[in-house]
């Protein structure tokens, strides 16, 4: 007991001189540590308005509860089947196509000799990028419209008729992962070059010496050594796959392609920001939310028992 | 065999087979250029021209400014320009000092609390409170509206900052040693030894955070409501997307305004691009140090 209490004596001065000692790191991380918790953990208290009959009146706290109100609303809405399609079509499409387009890029240009003509393919497929997403899409609606450039070549080359492709429910998801593949290309091959670039030049040559094609090469050496990265991308990729991120898809979609091209964050996006139903549409963030988390949380697990590789 | 260089091991197959990788390469550098190309030329264009005009473009047809003076005569335009400038230079430097900050503190092995503080931060890439609750925030400290509105809700980006702190951990501790001795501070030791040994890392992350700012529109159209405070992106969405020129061109005769509407466009796109595609290329070779390689432990 005695012993306890002399402890539990020195635990203030030992505390005090931590923060003597760390004052400046305190200092330094104190506005990072208030950042996080006011725009990043106040938004997740504020997450049991999903539960509430939201009044701004009675702020988030005073608001009365209304258990799963907003959740069976959704549920048995005609809107849940079809956004949920939407978003997991999309993003589906996109890791099947998007996720090895830069994988492949990157062995291509591993491959290369030249380097000046490999800094230029990617500073050009750096380019896309860096140019804004209101501007893309902006070039987009001109280019598919039914009086734009895209409809005039396919006109003059296979005389087809002209088509307003961001009116047509059926061309929207082809246009949305095609043009997403196209902007984020060359910036997704960047991780890959890196990786490539560690591997150890004496690999190839002693395959070499053994006689080994150069695919042999790639399956052998190159893919293995690359793996582990493209594990690591595979968890993050799939983390957020029912993350389609509302931006691209408002600047892109109409009244006329929501049957195909209305995703939850847009869905969201309306419900509370345009119709400021804000109980009912963070119940279905939430919902989306908790999805991802469920999701990163098993791939991760599975990968690190099958490869190894995990991100925690 | 005469082109052969020396060194040159590749079978006859292998040398067609990187002929062909180096066509399809020429055609994914085309395809992504044209479309700026395409604005380019579209800008320079003379509107009446433009307008009639159908198919693809490989020069300007005719030559004419006459958009590019719109532009810049443009009330709207040339606010929204500003107001970019000042929501980048603010917002980038808060972005910078705290993302420099937290990376160091977190990068200090000596320091017991940074596990459960690393914690704390990385949980929230993954769970997060999501567009309302977070617009509720922003309102709710009185930020709706508010110049602020577009700096502190973005103030510091996680994976930038994970980034930060994994290239200060490769700094070895000797570096600092000598400073420590001498009795410098962290703010000194911050500054003066890591920031300038990591500084590849630190313009990459400008960069970033810069072009973030500049492009950024969605925080803008849901915090903001005065006109007078939109950033260039929201401004030049209601002329791209929602297709009216008509703020621009108000004052001209009605056939003269439909005429220059499309050049106006591309010509607006131009002027807010440029800025960032000179800047791009020359920290290009530095690009690797801002993405991240393998997992966030440790």
């Amino acid at each position: 007991m005695g012993g306890r209490v002399t402890r539990g004596g020195s635990l203030f001065p030992g505390l005090r001189r931590h923060f003597s000692r760390h004052k400046y790191l305190y200092i330094m991380i104190a506005p990072v540590l208030v950042y996080y918790l006011v725009f990043q953990y106040a938004p997740m208290f504020g997450l049991q308005i999903a539960f509430k009959d939201y009044r701004p009146s009675m702020g988030i706290l005073g608001s009365p509860w209304v258990g799963f109100k907003h959740f069976t609303g959704f549920f048995s809405s005609y809107y849940f089947t079809r956004i949920l399609r939407n978003t997991l079509l999309v993003s589906l499409y996109d890791i099947l196509f998007g996720f090895p387009a830069p994988i492949i890029l990157a062995l291509v240009l591993n491959n290369l000799r030249g380097a000046r003509f490999k800094r230029i393919v990617q500073t050009v497929t750096y380019l896309p990028h860096f140019v804004s997403t209101v501007i893309i899409c902006g070039l987009m609606v001109d280019f598919l419209a039914r009086s734009g450039w895209v409809n005039a070549l396919l006109g003059s080359l296979f005389g087809l008729e002209p088509v307003a492709f961001l009116q047509e429910p059926g061309w929207f998801r082809t246009i949305f992962v095609g043009s997403g593949i196209w902007q984020e290309l060359g910036w997704g091959s960047i991780i890959y070059l890196s990786a490539l670039s560690a591997i150890n030049e004496e690999y190839y040559e002693a395959a070499r010496i053994d006689g080994a094609s150069r695919w042999q090469q790639l399956v052998s050496i190159t893919l293995p050594c690359i793996m582990s990265t493209v594990v690591i991308m595979l968890i993050l990729r799939m983390g957020r796959v029912m993350n389609v991120s509302a931006e691209k898809v408002l600047l892109l979609y109409t009244p006329n392609t929501y049957e195909t091209a209305d995703v939850i964050s847009t869905f969201v996006y309306r419900k509370g920001m345009l119709e400021s139903n804000y109980g009912y549409a963070t119940a279905v963030g939430l919902f989306n939310a908790v999805i991802n988390f469920t999701f990163l949380v098993l791939v991760n697990r599975l990968s690190r028992k099958v490869s190894d590789n995990s991100l925690w | 065999m005469k082109a052969r260089k020396r060194g040159d091991f590749r079978s006859t197959g292998e040398r067609a087979f990187d002929y062909a990788m180096i066509a399809l390469l020429c055609i994914l550098v085309v395809t992504t250029l044209y479309p700026f190309l395409y604005a380019l030329f579209a800008s320079f264009s003379d509107g009446g021209e433009l307008m009639r005009h159908r198919g693809l473009l490989f020069r300007p047809l005719g030559f004419s400014l006459e958009a590019y003076e719109k532009v810049f005569q443009n009330a709207m335009i040339l606010k929204g320009y500003r107001n970019t400038i000042l929501y980048l230079l603010c917002g980038t430097t808060v972005n910078v000092v705290l993302t420099a900050f937290g990376a160091y503190v977190l990068s200090r092995k000596s320091f017991p609390p940074r596990n459960v503080m690393m914690l704390f931060i990385t949980f929230t890439m993954f769970f997060n409170g999501g567009l309302i609750p977070t617009f509720l925030v922003v309102r709710g400290v009185g930020l709706y509206d508010h110049f602020l509105a577009m700096v502190l809700p973005t103030a510091v980006n996680t994976w930038n900052l994970i980034i930060m702190r994994t290239s200060m951990q490769e700094i070895p501790e000797s570096l600092e040693e000598s400073a420590r001795i001498d009795g410098a501070n962290d703010f000194v030791i911050l500054f003066r030894i890591i920031l300038p040994v990591a500084q590849a890392t630190l313009a990459v992350m400008i960069l970033f955070y810069a072009v973030g700012h500049w492009n950024s529109w969605f925080n803008a159209m849901i915090y903001l409501r005065d006109r007078q405070r939109f950033p260039i992106q929201l401004i030049l969405r209601e002329i791209l997307i929602s297709n009216s020129t008509d703020a621009m061109t108000t004052g001209l005769p009605t056939d003269t305004s439909a005429i220059i509407g499309d050049a106006i466009k591309y010509s607006t796109m131009i002027v807010a691009t440029v800025p960032v595609l000179i800047i791009y290329p020359m920290l290009q070779k530095y690009f690797v140090k801002g993405v991240m390689v393998g997992s966030i432990k440790g």
